[in-house]
């Protein structure tokens, strides 16, 4: 893929301000005070279940919604009260929104026409574009003649020609099949790093935002949740819904038993667990109060499961003995659920690996032993503070 | 064997058409047909015609009176079916996008259910000298005298805009209903104002609706008498009026037929002309397309 219109340039886009922008639907609080910030050439991306808000505000930085209130700018400037036409964005939509009328290539020209550029700059900008998304050999077709992976190309092209600032991506792959999914995924990517604007990207995939994000904003009931790394989102998660939104994890209510100081800037905490049946070791970067109630965390992959007790070599080791449940075999993993000694079932991933290093295999109504370092575990969002 | 076949081993399927291929040759193509043989007949003294060939009915016709009275007849049908179509086309909108789309279907439809006579004195009660709107503003002593609405050509236009906006709002909100709006919301982002999208996106993609809603317009228009005879004055005349004066009072059914001919060619080449442009748009687009594309 060729760059259209010179070499790479990460600071091409704007800055993008969200402060405090709320919403209502009727009674329906679509958008709670939504406050975001948005770097030059980033791809941002909004997570969060259907009906969290995204979508709305997506729709209010493209220009299609009037918040009730706060403000968007585009590198400071208030472009609320902007019509969305006159704005530095333009749109991908879900449902494509090819004009059926237009070939891919008027589809592709229709922001030049509008804007009358001459015939010949429109004929070398189309189908640099269109190169872009490598559609080049279907340039006459009309959309009804294309796949589903196709009619996004063309939306993406179309999306792009008039050189936008922000490009907004509004669940652009939810419509397609998995595979075609991420390869499309891969794709634009690609395509935001050779164009180096900034994208805002909205979606419900939990792994689509991993993926590709620079940053990312959790989003639930119309409120930011957590904005980070996808790192930062998924190792420490803000609250216990990001916590269970992104990927899959153990969450158990806790309470506070004991806090220490135990490096230059780590606390070892030991907490109670009723539902685990004893106290577990768990290390965090901030003092908590002794008798506080939180929640506790766990990835599912960050646990070992082995068929003899492991040993603990001088670190902090939590172990439970248990019984797989249900052993579910998925190629490169295994999931098992492990019923503990005192019935709290605990969801354990193993990573195969060569013969070797694999171990013996665990199977059903086995006796295991689950364990996890005070380092793999994590306490997300304090309640009754 | 690959042909499907009935358990009697014939296919009756085509059998359960026949009924259609009757009505149509009796109650079309008959009369048509009919009306074609009298118009090239000698006229009968009390009606009727005579057996005797001749185009005299066709050599009436091209007298100047009655060329006025085809530029008029052609003239009022233009005006009334545009102005039903620029009429329609926002009301096929509303519907489209409104939430109460039934109660607003029903209000289209109800008129349907009042007799169109009754409907057109309604209309007599509104425009007379003594009707509605004059008596509205001589109360209000804006005029003295009434104002001369009724038997005018712009009374015609109105009450035929008026009987046949239906049909014009129809087809257009079946389009519309079909159309995905947020294809506008697309042509703005890509920098279209609000006219442009509707003007570039909206309009092509109904195109079907309104051609339909021309000739459902355009055609009973064209042949209407009972309008031009009820609200018209005596410069209102149309081809339908002459129609029934020659078969009724005149007794010339042989020009009576002749005019019948004209309407019915008008309305097929109409027709035919309408959808062909259709037709010769996707030609000149795809051969447009083609151009592009070796030239690329």
């Amino acid at each position: 893929m060729s760059l259209p219109g010179g070499q790479r340039n990460r600071l091409k886009g704007c800055d993008i301000s969200i402060e405090g922008v709320s919403k209502f639907f009727g009674n329906f609080h679509a958008l709670d005070a939504a406050t975001i910030k948005i770097h030059k050439g980033e791809f941002f991306s909004l997570l969060g279940p259907s009906g969290c808000g995204k979508t709305t505000l997506l729709r209010i930085i493209a220009g299609f919604e009037m918040p009730d209130a706060g403000i968007v700018t585009f590198d400071g400037k208030n472009i609320i009260g902007i019509e969305a036409n006159k704005r530095q964005s333009n749109t991908v939509f879900q449902n494509y929104a090819l004009f059926p009328h237009l070939s891919v290539y008027e589809n592709v020209a229709f922001p030049l026409r509008i804007r009358k550029v001459p015939g010949a700059e429109i004929d070398r900008k189309v189908m640099e574009y269109l190169h872009l998304v490598q559609l080049d050999a279907h340039v006459q077709k009309k959309p009804n003649q294309l796949s589903g992976g196709q009619k996004q190309r063309v939306a993406i092209a179309r999306a792009l020609i008039n050189e936008p600032s922000v490009l907004l991506l509004d669940e652009p792959l939810s419509a397609l099949d998995a595979k075609l999914r991420s390869n499309l995924l891969v794709e634009l990517d690609a395509i935001h790093d050779q164009i180096g604007i900034t994208f805002i990207y909205v979606t419900h995939d939990q792994s689509e935002a991993l993926s590709v994000s620079d940053r990312i904003a959790v989003m639930n009931q119309g409120k930011v949740l957590q904005i980070g790394t996808p790192f930062e989102i998924y190792e420490s998660p803000a609250t216990e819904f990001v916590a269970k939104f992104i990927g899959e994890t153990n969450l158990f209510d806790s309470r506070v038993v004991e806090c220490i100081k135990h490096d230059e800037d780590e606390f070892m905490v030991t907490l109670d667990v009723p539902e685990l049946g004893k106290q577990i070791k768990v290390t965090d970067y901030d003092e908590t109060q002794n008798g506080q109630q939180v929640s506790f965390t766990v990835r599912p992959e960050k646990i070992r499961i082995t068929l003899e007790e492991p040993h603990t070599n001088g670190k902090e080791l939590n172990v439970f003995r248990g019984i797989v449940e249900e052993p579910v075999y998925s190629g490169f993993q295994s999931k098992f659920y492990v019923r503990l000694e005192n019935g709290t079932v605990l969801k354990v991933f193993k990573q195969h690996q060569n013969y070797l290093e694999d171990g013996p295999e665990i199977s059903w109504k086995d006796t295991v032993y689950v364990s996890w370092s005070a380092n793999d575990g994590y306490i997300v969002e304090v309640i009754n503070q | 064997m690959s042909r499907q076949r009935t358990l009697a081993g014939r296919n009756y399927g085509p059998i359960y058409s026949y009924p259609m291929g009757i009505w149509f040759s009796l109650f079309f193509i008959l009369p048509i047909a009919i009306i074609v043989t009298y118009s090239f007949m000698k006229k009968g003294l009390h009606g009727g015609v005579e057996w005797e060939p001749t185009i005299n009915a066709y050599r009436q016709m091209f007298t100047s009176s009655y060329g006025k009275l085809f530029l008029r007849t052609i003239f009022v049908t233009f005006t009334a079916t545009i102005l039903s179509i620029v009429i329609a086309l926002p009301c096929g909108y509303a519907m489209a996008r409104s939430r109460h789309q039934t109660i607003l279907l029903f209000l289209v439809i109800i008129p349907f259910w009042t007799n169109s006579l009754i409907r057109i004195n309604a209309w007599i009660a509104i425009l007379g000298n003594e009707g509605f709107i004059n008596e509205t503003l001589k109360r209000f002593g804006m005029i003295t005298e009434g104002l001369p609405l009724l038997y005018t050509q712009r009374a015609v236009i109105l009450v035929l805009v008026y009987m046949y906006l239906p049909y014009a709002i129809l087809p257009i909100f079946t389009a519309m209903d079909k159309f995905d709006f947020s294809l506008l919301e697309a042509a703005r982002d890509l920098g279209a104002t609000k006219p442009q999208s509707m003007f570039k996106v909206l309009l092509p993609n109904v195109r079907s609706g309104i051609v339909t809603a021309i000739i459902f317009t355009f055609i009973p228009i064209f042949g209407a008498y009972t309008v031009p005879l009820l609200v018209g004055g005596k410069d209102s005349y149309m081809i339908g009026n002459v129609i029934v004066d020659q078969v009724t009072k005149i007794r010339n059914w042989p020009l009576a037929s002749a005019f019948s001919m004209v309407i019915t060619v008008v309305s097929t080449v109409g027709v035919l002309w309408m959808m062909g442009t259709s037709a010769r748009e996707a030609a000149r687009m795809k051969s447009a397309g083609v151009k592009q594309e070796s030239g690329v």
